[in-house]
């Protein structure tokens, strides 16, 4: 069979990974359009510390991750829509965490495999709960997206014309950015906090360069997110070398080739 | 439905505790063309946006639309000071205006068709039709106000806030602007407010003008507001109102205008 999907732990992966390609997708679009890629990174890093915390703890390390994520997210999404201010906020808050992160690794010597699990990932070592728990939540920020994505599109876009036309765009951007705490909570243990980026900002990225419509982006950022995935676990599988630096590796050139040709490929003939 | 688009009366309105302006009276003809002048800090956009229910006000009666403020914001169209974000800039121009048709609704947008095809609509009146499919980063200032305009134009206004729509436009750009705003008068029957810093471009498209200083205003046709007494009446200095070949030049009798607030309540300096 392909990509050794007769063994449960590739069936995981791949379903696992993809559900996570899926929803880190359109949320890492909105990431850019509202240029939050700091607050992603920070979510991350903060849900490293969670994840350690719980484990030191004897905890789930979801438990942590979620507690962390979702609490540090409120946070940020107090600090304001001033993106100089704003960052300043994040990377306070990130320095508090990652400084928890150390004391509690420091506490607990005693398994740095799983620090490493958390810091780089390990699809291949997602359990069947990880992998239905990943799905679940998943599914759960797609239907609130759907639900929040017209005012969301247009808050994005243009903040003042949104406010002009009734939407709460404060609010708005809390949800969002619980969404992206959980969206990054279910990514940490299977990709890695450290790289969290090559499904949440990658596929985005380059979607962005080659779409001219927000769907048409939010699409194509899901199929290179669900490429990138199958790609690295399959690259991983045939050839070896852990998953994580195929998938980053994977991210990396689609966005160079995205970046490099996607302005050839535009048609001249309508300037 | 009333004659008046706009019927205020001892209007006055607070940011924080200071009066940004009080005593206003206005009476705006449905179908008109007004030209919103006046110095920094004279309160243009807060009553832009005080029109729009967005900033409270504190005295005196207001009604938008023979309505309540706030409760018409479905038929007013805003375009705020200022430019796209920078990571739309890849979007079409019919995407961006696509984002903004019933951007106040929840959920997705099942009927993209539809969608398009009002945005379409509003590109073609917003006179920008031709530049549907090209991305806002390639636009010239002038085309991507057009762009703007036609995002608001696309839920069918019968109001139209314009702030500042000429700011760093040249003149053919301040022209194609000026002249779509009267079309949009005249053919469609849309009350169009544009707030400006010079009077000069808006004097042959401008039905009234809305002459704010010094926390007062008053409204009328430009030979009835823009004299030395009334002129100077408003900015509690004496005023000269200097007319060559056609161009008003509003000056003090001597010297500079001093501050005549402490700071405007939306630049960047003092948010």
């Amino acid at each position: 069979m392909i990509l050794g999907l007769e063994y449960a732990f590739m069936r995981h992966a791949v379903f696992a990974g993809s559900a996570i390609a899926l929803v880190s997708a359109p949320m890492g679009y909105f990431v850019l359009l509202r240029r939050q890629a700091f607050a992603a990174h920070a979510l991350s890093h903060v849900g490293f510390a969670g994840a350690a915390g719980a484990i030191l703890l004897s905890l789930s390390p979801y438990l942590g991750l979620f507690a962390f994520t979702l609490a540090s997210a409120v946070g940020l999404a107090l600090l304001g829509s001033r993106v100089g201010e704003r960052d300043v906020g994040i990377g306070m808050v990130l320095m508090f965490a990652l400084g928890l992160g150390v004391l509690f690794l420091n506490l607990y010597t005693a398994n740095a495999a799983a620090a490493i699990g958390i810091l780089f990932g390990s699809i291949v070592g997602i359990s069947s709960t990880q992998m239905w728990l990943s799905a679940g939540v998943a599914l759960g920020v797609l239907v609130v997206l759907a639900l929040i994505y017209r005012p969301l599109r247009l808050a994005s876009l243009d903040q003042d014309a949104a406010r002009g036309r009734g939407v709460p765009v404060g609010a708005l951007g809390v949800v969002f950015v619980l969404l992206l705490a959980l969206a990054v909570s279910i990514s940490v243990p299977v990709i890695g906090a450290l790289l969290i980026f090559s499904l949440l900002i990658g596929p985005p990225a380059a979607a962005r360069v080659l779409a001219r419509s927000v769907e048409g982006g939010l699409l194509l950022a899901a199929l290179i997110g669900l490429a990138e995935t199958w790609g690295g676990i399959a690259a991983s599988y045939y050839i070896g070398y852990p998953a994580s630096t195929w998938i980053a590796g994977i991210s990396f050139l689609i966005y160079l080739l995205a970046a490099w040709g996607g302005p050839r490929l535009r048609p001249r003939a309508a300037r | 439905m009333t004659k008046w688009a706009i019927e205020a009366h001892a209007l006055g309105c607070r940011l924080g505790a200071r009066p940004v302006f009080s005593q206003l009276d206005l009476a705006v003809p449905r179908g008109a063309l007004v030209g919103v002048l006046g110095p920094n800090g004279a309160g243009k956009t807060t009553l832009l946006r005080c029109l729009l229910g967005l900033a409270r006000r504190t005295e005196g009666r207001l009604e938008v639309l023979g309505r309540d403020p706030g409760a018409v914001r479905a038929s007013i169209g805003y375009v705020s000071q200022g430019e796209p974000p920078e990571m739309s800039l890849h979007l079409s121009a019919v995407a961006s205006v696509a984002a903004a048709f019933q951007g106040e609704r929840w959920g997705f947008p099942l009927h993209r068709r539809r969608e398009r095809n009002h945005a379409l609509e509003a590109l073609e009146a917003a006179e920008a039709g031709a530049l549907a499919q090209r991305p806002l980063g390639e636009l010239s200032g002038g085309q991507r106000q057009r762009v703007r305009i036609a995002q608001a134009l696309v839920n069918a206004p019968q109001l139209l806030l314009l702030d500042e729509p000429l700011a760093s436009l040249d003149q053919g750009g301040q022209q194609a602007v000026l002249r779509l705003a009267k079309r949009l008068c005249l053919d469609r029957g849309i009350t169009v407010l544009m707030s400006a810093h010079d009077l000069n471009p808006l004097l042959e498209y401008i039905d009234l003008v809305l002459y704010m200083a010094n926390g007062q205003g008053r409204l009328g046709s430009v030979d009835d507001v823009v004299r030395e007494d009334v002129l100077s009446a408003l900015y509690g200095l004496p005023m000269r109102a200097t007319r060559v070949d056609g161009r008003i030049f509003v000056h003090p009798d001597r010297g500079f205008i001093p501050e005549l607030t402490d700071c405007c309540p939306h630049c960047e300096g003092c948010k």
